[in-house]
């Protein structure tokens, strides 16, 4: 109880909100990490689940590398890139990009994957090119997961890059790693609840971007059950869903 | 239905109940096993008469180094005929320091500086001879330091060679000659510390900042120094790093970091005058140097064992013959 007043009077403390270790400086630094994660992770997950989506092949590729990402001990990789790369932000910056590949990757394909095949069928039958195809039919329809992907690469992202403080950087973990040794543990807890609370925030927008994307022809007609009953494989998310 | 559920959790609980009863009487008997060790009481002679009268019992903190010197004292003290045994890897200052007080070691290699820190909270003590003299104060009852060595396991400054030619740097107190700004890697604590960067400013009127790398001066820091992002990293003085990188450690003639010399902690009735010479003639060969070749040893691919260790080392110095 105490510590939690603590912790939000350490947050409302003006004295540090500014400055280059403030409040401010550092939610911008994390922020900011984010942001080019998410950027890199997509200019590369994207292309490539939109082909394995779109082609339907090498999909058990995917899954098995993603998979394998996905159990990389974070705080052992940056240390280890660390080693390589030298102190800055290349070596975190890439561990946290291929922490984000899979969520963004899976989003990508299963996205494509899952669009109506009769839907495809009938683009083509109208004559469309199978880059048409793509950019004009599975793009917009695929959408809503593919965000839905990428709204998951940016929770972990966020939560994740407060480890790779370990090392000399900017950001939310600057909170917890300075203030673990000292004991000061109202400035840790108010990291945690800065971290959170960012998280909470990313998450809210991607929800509404969620919203907003799905083709105004799929909101009109949607009726979730028709997808069930086609012969295609279906995403394991949507697949899943929908059992008790 | 109802009845029938509050059965099966009445049996589960019940079943939670043994269980526990038979932890408890284990926990008992085990509690009477330790208090029943003749090692334990104060007088060792009125004990069931395990354990040979008079046997030195050396424990050691759970890390390499300090296990090493322990088996170092084991291996010279049995070697001049005393009888001892070890108990390796007992755990933090608080667990192996209560286990000398209860009587389950007798001898314990320590760093004099976390020592005399551990019974007077507010020693001001920081050259080895202060800190040595404390010792004798601040120690409980019954219980003595031998010879301190000269090897010593601290926090310490370190600088490239390169560093070190280019600005004629060799001690804290050359660093103000220094043009370039300077930047220390170290814990983050290290900013607030005073041996840290408010040490730097107060003693030797060194202006620094932190970059902060929470490793301990493992191998991030060292590869910082290397690649020249930081000027300055706290390395602790018996890190293979230091040696492998040809880094200089950096002297502290005003004493901004307390002394970690290695001091035998002994209880003092086993420290007979027979105990005494062995250790301290141990205690007078020991160097720094010792310390860093024998963690290269067990850190790197050898990895060899404690005991495997410390009988080359007291080969290599034949102290007893």
């Amino acid at each position: 109880m105490n510590q939690w007043g603590a912790a939000f009077l350490w947050i409302l403390d003006p004295a540090h909100l500014g400055g280059p270790s403030g409040i401010l400086a550092r939610l911008g630094e994390h922020v900011w990490y984010t942001l080019i994660t998410l950027v890199i992770a997509v200019l590369i997950a994207l292309p490539i689940g939109l082909a394995i989506g779109h082609t339907g092949k090498g999909r058990t590729v995917a899954v098995q590398v993603s998979g394998g990402l996905r159990s990389l001990p974070t705080l052992g990789v940056v240390t280890l890139l660390g080693l390589w790369f030298g102190i800055g932000l290349g070596a975190p910056l890439a561990a946290m990009v291929a922490l984000a590949l899979p969520p963004i990757l899976a989003g990508a394909y299963s996205g494509v994957d899952a669009v109506e095949r009769n839907t495809i069928d009938a683009a083509r039958a109208v004559g469309m090119t199978g880059w048409q195809v793509l950019g004009k039919v599975e793009l917009p329809l695929a959408l809503p997961l593919i965000i839905g992907g990428i709204r998951s690469a940016c929770l972990q992202v966020i939560a994740t890059w407060t480890v790779a403080a370990i090392l000399p950087l900017g950001g939310l973990g600057r909170f917890l790693y300075d203030a673990l040794p000292l004991r000061d543990y109202p400035q840790m807890l108010a990291g945690s609840i800065l971290v959170i609370a960012l998280a909470l925030v990313a998450d809210g927008v991607f929800a509404l971007v969620q919203k907003v994307v799905v083709p105004r022809g799929v909101l009109a007609g949607r009726v979730s059950e028709v997808r069930v009953k086609t012969a295609r494989p279906h995403a394991a998310v949507s697949a899943e869903a929908g059992r008790p | 239905m109802m009845k029938r559920k509050r059965e099966t959790s009445m049996s589960i609980k019940k079943r939670g109940l043994i269980a526990a009863g038979i932890l408890a009487v284990g926990a008992l008997a085990l509690s009477a096993c330790s208090s029943g060790n003749p090692l334990d009481s104060n007088d060792s002679g009125s004990g069931s008469g395990s354990g040979s009268n008079g046997a030195v019992i050396v424990g050691s903190a759970a890390f390499p180094e300090n296990e090493i010197i322990a088996q170092i004292y084991t291996q010279a003290l049995q070697a001049n005929g005393v009888k001892t045994s070890i108990k390796p890897n007992i755990g933090q200052r608080d667990a192996y320091l209560a286990a000398l007080k209860d009587g389950s070691i007798d001898l314990v290699p320590e760093y004099s500086g976390n020592l005399l820190q551990y019974y007077d909270k507010d020693a001001t003590a920081s050259s080895s001879d202060d800190v040595y003299a404390g010792l004798s104060d601040a120690l409980p009852k019954g219980f003595e330091v031998l010879d301190q060595s000269k090897a010593e396991d601290k926090d310490s400054y370190n600088v490239t060679q390169a560093f070190s030619q280019k600005y004629n740097v060799k001690s804290l107190a050359d660093l103000k000659t220094v043009s370039e700004p300077l930047k220390v890697g170290a814990n983050p604590e290290f900013a607030q510390r005073p041996y840290g960067i408010p040490g730097l400013k107060s003693v030797y009127g060194v202006t620094a900042t932190l970059l902060p790398i929470s490793d301990s001066g493992g191998p991030n820091t060292v590869k910082a120094l290397v690649d020249g992002q930081v000027q300055l990293a706290d390395i602790y003085t018996t890190t293979p790093a230091i040696k492998q990188n040809n880094f200089v450690t950096l002297a502290d003639p005003e004493h901004l970091i307390v002394a970690q010399n290695v001091v035998p902690l002994i209880n003092k009735k086993k420290a007979s005058e027979r105990v005494t010479q062995v250790l301290n003639t141990v205690q007078a060969a020991l160097t720094t140097n010792d310390l860093i070749e024998m963690n290269i040893k067990s850190s790197g691919d050898a990895k060899e064992s404690a005991e495997q260790i410390a009988k080359e080392w007291l080969a290599s110095k034949n102290l007893f013959d």
